[in-house]
């Protein structure tokens, strides 16, 4: 394994981490404004802040620590993403700033239960995926192009294309699935049956989307980037392994049987589905200007890079292992029976 | 000024994001080691006024640090929007401070959700105590390293060029340049100086406001002290720094001070209108420069007019210099006198003119980290890392950030305004005489 390899494969990782723990916010933020639209309100909130509050500013670190370790291990992205995603990363980072903020505003100081902000809240955790998910749709190569050397994007190919769409939707939809499956098991770690029951049906709601989006992309690459879909087709047992697992989580939850088997079975699914498609782009950064190889950090930058996060996680591990076993393994917290914050 | 230069537009962007997040970063490094030291002594004491002081300022904190938090994810990746082919070199050389940042980052927002949400939970407040050290620690340490980052910045080292390529890169050597040392240990004493002042503000507001309660000159005795401790090192590693400076980075002492011609003897100028190369209306200190620079009234101090005018950093940075040193002697001498005071107890210090001086400290203390940082910032134009790379070579060539100008001052005038108004509103509606009460109650009812 090269030095290139343990690099991307970390950093993966981390995105990967992000896309889970952010999925679980941003839709508990959807599902929460959307019961509160539908006079179902006091079933959800208790049960998701219970589970935000503590977490929400680590979530934000899983997305720090993949946007400054692709700059360490690859400086050459900043040079074409950075200069392209001036406008969409500015979009998300206003909204990432407003949800992040309004939330420590409302439910640790002010208390406000207006609905207009819980509408904000809302839809602010669906703008963010559809304006975070069109940079996997610009590596695929078309809509970064070069003038006098330097990189820009171009905007009307970008948003006249279906596979830019496609990964919009696919976002939208995996974002309400993983947090429904979730909100299913945490809910009913917490006994809240009425809360369970609720999340159970948009889970089982939001399945079907998800797959059929997720199963639409590898279609509109056929057209997009043949090199791409070719490396797909050779991954197909992955992807098959996926959908097993995909279907393992719903029969579970249609079951009403082991919640917590169907979130593992989740992660697993989106596990392999995230890691063979990071595989078929392989060796691309960037189609076709940038591979993982030509971008790479020097030595011993690499090397120290790498020490440094081994060193990071050790600390990391044991921390959160912590944080878990305080809120999300905890009976007492979890259900709710003593509030002790601060 | 060019409005269709990106360069001079992402200066422009950088500068209203750095500024926006130092307030709520200072306060974000400082906080929380005054909030150990608060329960700390209560725990000493057994007082419960400290623990609830600590358990205040904590409940204040979190709506700083979720501002801190945004704006500093905003700044982390604006290096890179705005400042591409800047990050393109320089990330070969010093990614690993910056990667090394994130995870003390990590480390302090699991640590800070742990501690806000087990109060009461643990029996022993000592446990609870001990959550908070690596809240403080992932805090400080997360500055350190990001302090180390500029601090590359105003003096790169660690590589060599070739072909206009960083080769022979060592990371430690370029995390470990000659600017650190004076940096960080400034940055951290300022953080906490500023934070104590801060909290000294709020008691002192309270009890303008009438309140009486011997909570808050418990809170105000204890802040002023901390003050103090941390003016007096300041004000003794600002005195380092200017050795620094007049060692390694002598254009942006000169500048800072209108010295133009080297020469021994070298006058220190306050104040004063620049009048070609002359001050005007300036008060001037003989040998104070020679001093300040060399520990010695008599050696020579390197003038502006030894660099190429090109490369001379713009000479308005003597204004900021000047603010950020008379704030900072200020509340120094200001929290001596309150000290001393207070100790013989001398009545003037509740004066209402003198509680007033004492809430203008906090807000004096952020103008001073706001003039510090520009003056460091601007005082090292026009490069963007000395000697390698000027500012207008690292920036974008996008032609849409005049709008992302406008976008991100519109965020940080809403999460201003609603820092001030959760802030006012969580203390107005849940004043320290009724949580005080509130507990009490609370205990008679456990022993009935």
């Amino acid at each position: 394994m090269t030095l290139e390899i343990i690099g991307i494969s970390v950093l993966w990782l981390f995105l990967f981490l992000y896309v889970i723990v952010a999925s679980i916010d941003f839709g508990a933020g959807f599902f929460n404004a959307y019961s509160s639209f539908i006079g179902k309100q006091h079933i959800l909130t208790g049960i998701i802040q219970r589970y935000l509050s503590p977490v929400w500013e680590v979530t934000n670190v899983f997305f720090v620590f993949f946007f400054v370790g692709i700059i360490g291990f690859f400086p050459q992205t900043a040079f074409y993403y950075g200069t392209t995603l001036l406008v969409p990363a500015s979009l998300a980072l206003i909204l990432l700033a407003i949800r992040g903020s309004y939330y420590a505003f409302a439910t640790y100081g002010a208390k406000i239960n207006h609905r207009g902000y819980i509408y904000m809240y809302g839809l602010s955790g669906l703008l963010l995926p559809a304006a975070l998910s069109p940079v996997l749709a610009m590596s695929e190569g078309g809509f970064i192009k070069m003038d006098n050397g330097q990189p820009y994007l171009d905007y009307w190919t970008l948003f006249t294309s279906p596979l830019m769409w496609s990964i919009v939707v696919l976002s939208l939809t995996a974002v309400l699935y993983i947090s429904a499956v979730f909100l299913t098991w945490y809910s009913s770690k917490a006994g809240d049956l009425k809360a369970n029951e609720l999340m159970r049906k948009y889970a089982l709601i939001w399945a079907g989307p998800a797959i059929i989006t997720a199963t639409g992309i590898i279609y509109e690459l056929r057209g997009h980037n043949p090199e791409h879909y070719a490396r797909i087709l050779d991954l197909w047992w992955v992807f098959a392994l996926s959908f097993l697992l995909f279907a393992g989580t719903v029969y579970l939850i249609w079951k009403k049987r082991h919640y917590g088997w169907a979130f593992i079975l989740l992660m697993g699914q989106f596990f392999t589905a995230f890691f063979a498609y990071g595989a078929s782009h392989y060796p691309y950064l960037l189609y076709p200007y940038l591979t993982i190889y030509d971008s790479f950090t020097n030595e011993s930058m690499a090397i120290a890079l790498i020490i440094a996060f081994i060193a990071g996680l050790c600390l990391l591990l044991p921390s959160l292992y912590l944080l878990f076993r305080l809120f999300l393994f905890d009976k007492d917290y979890v259900e709710g029976k003593s509030d002790y914050h601060a | 000024m060019d409005f269709q230069d990106p360069a001079f537009l992402s200066r422009i962007l950088t500068l209203l994001t750095l500024s926006f997040h130092i307030l709520y970063a200072t306060i974000g490094v400082g906080v929380p080691l005054m909030i150990m030291i608060a329960q700390w002594v209560g725990i000493k004491k057994k007082d419960d006024h400290y623990i609830l002081l600590a358990r205040r300022w904590a409940r204040g904190f979190v709506i700083t640090v979720a501002v801190g938090v945004v704006t500093g994810t905003a700044i982390g990746l604006q290096l890179s929007l705005l400042w591409p082919n800047f990050m393109q070199l320089a990330g070969n050389v010093i990614a690993l401070p910056l990667f090394m940042e994130v995870f003390a980052f990590f480390f302090e927002a699991i640590f800070l959700g742990i501690y806000l949400y087990t109060w009461d939970r643990f029996e022993d407040q000592r446990k609870h105590f001990l959550l908070l050290i690596p809240v403080a620690l992932g805090a400080a340490a997360s500055s350190v390293f990001i302090t180390i980052v500029n601090a590359f910045m105003n003096q790169p080292q660690g590589f060599e060029v070739l072909n206009g390529e960083m080769v022979n890169v060592s990371p430690l050597l370029a995390m470990f340049s000659p600017a650190v040392p004076t940096k960080v240990a400034h940055v951290m004493a300022t953080a906490f100086m500023t934070s104590a002042f801060l909290l000294a503000s709020i008691a002192a507001f309270r009890m303008l406001r009438g309140s009486t309660h011997i909570y808050h000159k418990k809170a105000l005795f204890l802040t002023m002290k901390l003050g103090l401790v941390f003016a007096i090192a300041t004000a003794l590693i600002g005195d380092f720094s200017g050795k620094y400076l007049a060692e390694y980075q002598p254009e942006k002492l000169a500048a800072a001070e209108w010295h133009f011609e080297t020469g021994e003897e070298a006058e220190l100028i306050l104040f004063g209108v620049l009048d070609g190369e002359e001050a005007k209306y300036a008060i001037k200190i003989p040998y104070a420069l020679s001093i300040l620079a060399h520990s010695n009234p008599f050696t020579e101090v390197i003038g502006l007019n030894e660099f190429p005018e090109d490369e001379r950093p713009p000479l308005w940075i003597h204004y900021l210099f000047d603010t950020m040193v008379m704030i900072g002697m200020w509340l120094a001498l200001f929290s001596f006198v309150y000290v001393v005071a207070a100790w013989r107890g001398w009545a003037f210090i509740q004066a209402k003119w003198f509680r007033w001086l004492t809430v203008a400290g906090g807000p004096l203390a952020l103008i001073a980290i706001e003039a510090g940082w520009w003056f460091t910032e601007v005082g090292r134009q026009p490069w963007i890392l000395r000697g390698h790379m000027k500012v207008s070579e690292g920036a974008t060539t996008s032609g849409q950030v005049d709008l992302m100008i406008i976008l991100f001052a519109g965020l940080y005038i809403i999460l201003g305004i609603g820092t001030v108004v959760v802030l006012s509103r969580m203390y107005r509606r849940n004043p320290v005489e009724k949580e005080l009460a509130a507990r009490e109650n609370a205990k008679g009812g456990e022993e009935q």
